[in-house]
């Protein structure tokens, strides 16, 4: 009896390791061995749906992103005593007749904005991601994708990668999406005139999740790292919910003042 | 039990059977079967990512910033700020004829400090979990409490939540399963109390799904607050913490402790409705009109803007809790 308890036991386990083993394989591994099995894209591999629109839903530092907070207003931004000296020296009047009214909404902050994003896949390999506030779009660049040469940006460059958490797994499955965005123009973190450098350098991911009440939500975490004007990286969040369809989409001009 | 922890079971099963069953003729038969159950055991912990739980044991150090206004210790909130909070009509009200005094009640003191303040706390947190000793799964994570919060644990172990007439505790209760490698807890049975320090409610009927996302040091949390007394929609609210090494944070904090405050028993510090006196203050102290300040669902999304944009109007200098250079805590236990 127990022999054959011990042999049934040793089938089951065989068939449990054998189906996991099939189900844990990426679709690329598993479509590898396919002959004219075309590249699995960044597209296709996508692990939750970031297409489509999703309105901020700010509930911290409301008085600090909903509105442009007083002058002085420094809560909560490790900044150097260089950056204190250029947000102190603040004057919206003058950044719009240098024509930099869009500095307030640079890729360092634009995930805190109250905003609305469109986000498609322009093709297989770049999320573009289109922003109402300001009038801003993004490109998340997948794969070997060699930035083109030329000036500094508001968005900047971003390259992207599909990422897993389980970075020691023989086949770790990507779950977020990983960002790192260089070559900016010099922005602002906060509209009061808190500056970030154009040396800064931001690594964000996104995490989609899904609510037993049908909402899909995406979660924004920004890392600010710009040695000129912070102390330490600035790290940030942003909360979107999806909508279903373009209700609320209102697409502003960059403003210095509102 | 989740699925790799049934076929955790299902080995160590087996392995004790081979053992038991060890008559001498068959010693290499049970020998050959132990040595590929543990060779079944070491693949599962290779290759089933699908089922493997993230490490989130360590001392996370708290990241201050997104929340800099909830989070930073300090003098930061106003009475009756409310702003970005989806109070409802009752909820409202509640916050309305809030005074500050009132947590000299005694029985009012540790209300600040459900388990939702670990969103809204300065503090960082300290993880630990506890094993199963036979097949090492995770039976529960901890995590520390604070100056004043509560512990948490949260059980991993497919354990119902009490009955609805349970008590209600500091800590609350709650359970946890991992969705997609991210650690997705639910917490109830906790006490009413304030939902932010400006005097905004929340009653005993308040749910709590709290998200974990780990990304290599930044570990970022997301809490979803339900509350069908006081909130119109849920209230959601994500903090950064990072991983620290030295100095460790500590496992237990000194408990909120109830005390005489000098408030007599018969006395319920609160404003008559339409009475109360910090009713303007966010206005005079920021410019920013009662159709914001005093929250509602609506003031969580961008189109309020439109509501205030000629109302608001920026003070000319920043002349309280602004922050700066050095002023920052990196971190606090």
């Amino acid at each position: 009896m127990r022999r054959a308890s011990i042999v049934r036991k040793t089938g089951i386990l065989v068939s449990a390791v054998l189906g996991l083993l099939a189900w844990q394989l990426p679709v690329s591994a598993q479509n590898a061995g396919k002959k004219g099995a075309t590249p699995v894209t960044p597209k296709a591999e996508a692990p939750f749906d970031i297409t489509g629109y999703w309105v901020s839903v700010i509930t911290q530092n409301w008085r600090l992103r909903m509105v442009v907070p007083p002058k002085g207003d420094y809560m909560g931004i490790s900044m150097t005593a260089d950056s204190k000296k250029v947000a102190d020296a603040w004057d919206p009047g003058k950044e719009e007749a240098a024509g930099n009214q869009c500095k307030g909404y640079g890729a360092a902050t634009i995930m805190t904005a109250p905003e609305r994003l469109h986000i498609t896949w322009q093709d297989d390999n770049t999320l573009k991601m289109e922003i109402d506030a300001g009038m801003q779009t993004r490109e998340f660049h997948f794969g070997k994708w060699t930035p083109q040469a030329g000036n500094p940006t508001w968005q900047g460059t971003t390259t992207a990668v599909w990422e897993s958490r389980e970075r020691d797994k023989l086949q770790p499955k990507a779950k977020y999406l990983k960002a790192t965005t260089t070559h900016m123009l010099s922005g602002f973190l906060r509209k009061n005139g808190v500056p970030y450098s154009e040396d800064a350098v931001l690594t964000e991911t996104y995490d989609g999740f899904h609510e037993p009440t049908g909402e899909d939500w995406m979660i924004v975490t920004t890392v600010v790292d710009d040695p000129k004007y912070l102390e330490r990286p600035l790290i940030l969040t942003g909360q979107f919910k999806k909508q279903k369809d373009a209700t609320g989409w209102d697409p502003t001009p960059c403003s210095a003042r509102w | 039990m989740g699925p790799d922890a049934v076929l955790g079971a299902l080995v160590a099963e087996l392995l004790l059977e081979t053992n038991m069953d060890r008559p001498q003729h068959s010693e290499a038969r049970s020998g050959s079967i132990r040595t590929f159950g543990v060779a079944c055991l070491i693949m599962l912990q290779a290759v089933t990512p699908v089922f493997a739980q993230i490490e989130l044991s360590g001392s996370w150090g708290a990241r201050n910033y997104s929340d800099a206004l909830s989070n930073n210790p300090g003098p930061r909130w106003l009475p009756l700020d409310f702003m970005g909070l989806p109070l409802n009509a009752t909820g409202l009200w509640r916050g309305l004829i809030y005074s500050p005094s009132t947590i000299s009640m005694p029985e009012r003191i540790c209300s600040f400090y459900p388990p939702i303040y670990m969103l809204m706390g300065p503090f960082g947190l300290k993880i630990w979990n506890e094993t199963e000793p036979r097949n090492g799964t995770t039976i529960a994570w901890h995590i520390n409490g604070w100056e004043d919060r509560g512990p948490t644990t949260i059980w991993m172990d497919g354990r119902a939540h009490p009955s609805e007439n349970a008590p209600h505790g500091m800590s609350g209760f709650t359970t946890g399963q991992w969705v997609d490698d991210v650690l997705t807890t639910y917490t109830t049975h906790m006490k009413a109390g304030q939902v932010r320090k400006s005097g905004a409610p929340n009653s005993d009927q308040v749910t709590m799904t709290t998200r974990y996302f780990r990304h290599g040091d930044i570990l970022t949390v997301t809490a979803r607050i339900d509350d069908p007394e006081y909130l119109a929609e849920p209230y959601y609210l994500t903090r950064t913490f990072q991983l620290d090494v030295l100095p460790a944070i500590r496992t237990v904090g000194p408990p909120c402790i109830q005390g005489d405050e000098g408030v007599a028993e018969e006395v319920v510090p609160h404003y008559l409705p339409g009475k109360n006196p910090f009713l303007d203050e966010i206005m005079k102290k920021y410019g920013i009109p009662p159709e914001a300040s005093l929250g509602g669902a609506e003031t969580m999304y961008p189109d309020i803007r439109k509501k205030i944009k000629d109302k608001y109007k920026a003070p000319e200098q920043c002349t309280y809790a602004c922050g700066g250079p050095g002023g920052f805590p990196l971190r606090l236990q």
